[in-house]
């Protein structure tokens, strides 16, 4: 969808010429999130602009969807690819309204169709059009702005969007939910993303390629988890962090660390029952579930060993579950405050899934390490 | 960083700096032999071509200032959502440079009014008529009157532009009472 070939940026200065992009070559594909992380500096943002010709790259050739862009006209290329910056930019002389409406104005839209445009848009990011159209930005907070920034790029429905650096001025906690309502945006309209940022973290939530620059240089371009897991050189493991493993765990769904599904207990069980399935599937411990499969409580082999009475005379309380949709950091985080060594896991209604454990995480995370193709780092 | 050469806004604003430094009796001295060429050495155009040239200063400046002060984020943003120059200018730029420029406007207007009074000693006529002669006839009367309503001519169309100018600022950026806004936007000009 995006190709970079041979990209290379040259500035003049009077202390010489300083090359801030060198011989860049990247693909991402139609839908994809790349993200550019680096050091201020390293030549990111330079990349990014040089793909809407904000700055014209010194030599090198850039491909949008097989076209190249040094053969379209700059203003027309700009209308069709939307554009996030960290200062959001919202034009303070316009409505909410009129700043969506920008690019299908220029466009030539039809105003009807653009004001429609607008008002679902702003639905879609959470804000209620009829509050929101007709408000001026400077009455809106930090991330509402932002939200409307990137309703603005999203206007004329571009299949290509830059953004540079566009939640890292909004507080941590705005940023993760508005990082998340991005995803999930995304998921439905799968554009295909450039996304400039500094933070390792953010491009590991967000990515599905990074690319790291440094000195102008590409010097990984990889998925976060190849990144973290086989940094290139010693650079890459430093920039991202010497708790590059813990952050995997937030690139993994607990649903694909699940243990292969376990046999489950009813309440009314008896405790002679209990003992031959925990010996048929050779269990330490079993959940027991209600009647639509709601996990209630779990049965440890050693407690039903030599007494009488029925699952529910026994069963101990769950002290936690996760649901199969979590990241593993948040089930491993978990296990941690509840001193456990697995965990239930549910679905998105409550129903026992599966198990995840301490050894089987680890095991997972551990495969790539073993996998005699990959270096070791 | 800016290079050292001589730029086209560097020569536009000297000039006009230049022009604000001549007196105004002296300028109305210089254009007697000039328009005498033409057989209007004094009265109405010498006065005129004055006011013209005394206004351009703080008419180009503010405009200057105020197009240039923009944020450089709204331009950037203006640019990559793919406005071209002339579009940025009418849809951004400008709407956003209008409290600095009709302050501009406002100071230009006051000026001329203070500068017209004084085109009265080139025979233009005028209120200014009953300051000079207040004073060759030693009438504080007169004076007085003059003085008086050249003053609240000034004061008047101040005002009249401050309202005018309050109802050009788009909304957006408008504070929301006339006074406060009158307050950030000297302040603004002052800078």
């Amino acid at each position: 969808m995006i190709r970079l070939e041979n990209l290379t940026k040259a500035f003049d200065t009077p202390a010489g010429t300083v090359i801030a992009a060198d011989r860049i070559n990247l693909e991402v594909g139609g839908g994809e999130i790349c993200v550019l992380l680096g050091p201020s500096g390293c030549g990111k943002t330079t990349t990014l602009k040089m793909i809407n010709r904000l700055i014209e790259p010194t030599s090198g050739k850039i491909y949008i969807d097989g076209k190249d862009t040094d053969r379209q006209d700059p203003v027309e290329l700009r209308r069709t690819i939307g554009y996030v910056i960290q200062q959001i930019g919202l034009f303070p002389n316009m409505t909410v309204e009129e700043n969506i409406c920008v690019v299908p104005k220029l466009l030539g839209w039809d105003l009807d169709k653009a004001r429609e445009r607008a008002s679902e848009l702003l639905a879609t990011i959470n804000l209620e059009p009829a509050l929101f159209l007709k408000r001026y930005p400077k009455e809106l907070s930090g991330g509402q702005q932002q939200r409307v920034g990137v309703a603005r790029a999203l206007a004329a429905d571009p299949p290509v969007l830059l953004m540079d650096e566009p939640f890292g001025a909004i507080d941590p906690i705005n940023r993760e939910v508005i990082q998340d309502e991005f995803l999930k945006m995304h998921r439905r309209l799968k554009k295909t993303v450039m996304f400039v940022s500094h933070d390792i973290d953010e491009a590991v939530k967000m990515a599905d390629k990074v690319a790291i620059f440094r000195a102008g240089k590409l010097e990984q371009f990889a998925s976060p988890d190849e990144i973290l897991a086989h940094p290139a050189n010693t650079f890459i493991a430093d920039f991202v962090g010497t708790d590059r493993t813990l952050k995997r765990l937030r690139l993994i769904r607990v649903g694909d660390a699940l243990e292969p599904r376990a046999p489950t207990l009813v309440d009314n069980d008896s405790v002679e029952r209990v003992r031959e399935l925990m010996r048929e599937h050779g269990q330490k411990i079993m959940v027991v579930v209600d009647a639509v499969g709601r996990p209630q409580g779990y049965l440890d082999r050693d407690v039903v060993a030599s007494r009488p009475g029925t699952a529910a005379d026994h069963r101990a309380a769950l002290p936690a579950t996760v649901r199969v949709d979590d990241d593993l950091r948040t089930a491993v985080s978990r296990m941690f405050m509840h001193d456990v060594r697995w965990m239930a896991c549910v679905d998105r209604d409550g129903v026992f899934a599966g198990f995840v454990s301490q050894r089987g995480i680890t095991r997972l995370l551990g495969e790539t390490y073993r996998d005699p193709t990959k270096r070791a780092n | 960083m800016r290079p050292a050469t001589i730029t086209c806004q560097d020569i536009v604003l000297y000039i006009a700096a230049i022009i604000m430094t001549i007196p105004s009796i002296a300028l109305f001295g210089v254009m007697i032999p000039v328009l005498s060429l033409i057989g209007q050495g004094i009265g109405y155009l010498p006065a005129v071509i004055a006011l013209l040239l005394y206004s351009q200063l703080p008419i180009i400046r503010n405009t200057y200032t105020a197009i240039s002060n923009i944020d450089p984020a709204l331009r950037e943003a203006a640019r990559g959502m793919g406005m071209s120059s002339l579009e940025r200018l009418r849809q951004v730029e400008i709407p956003l440079a209008v409290p600095v420029i009709m302050a501009g406007v406002r100071i230009a207007v006051v000026i001329n009014i203070g500068i017209a009074a004084i085109a009265t000693y080139i025979g233009a006529g005028g209120l200014g008529a009953f300051i000079s002669r207040g004073i060759s006839q030693t009438d504080s009367r007169q004076l007085i009157t003059g003085a008086l309503a050249v003053s609240l001519l000034a004061i008047a169309a101040d005002y009249l532009l401050l309202w005018l100018q309050h109802r050009l600022t788009p909304v957006g950026i408008r504070t929301t009472r006339l006074r406060t806004a009158r307050r950030s936007i000297e302040t603004g000009a002052a800078a």
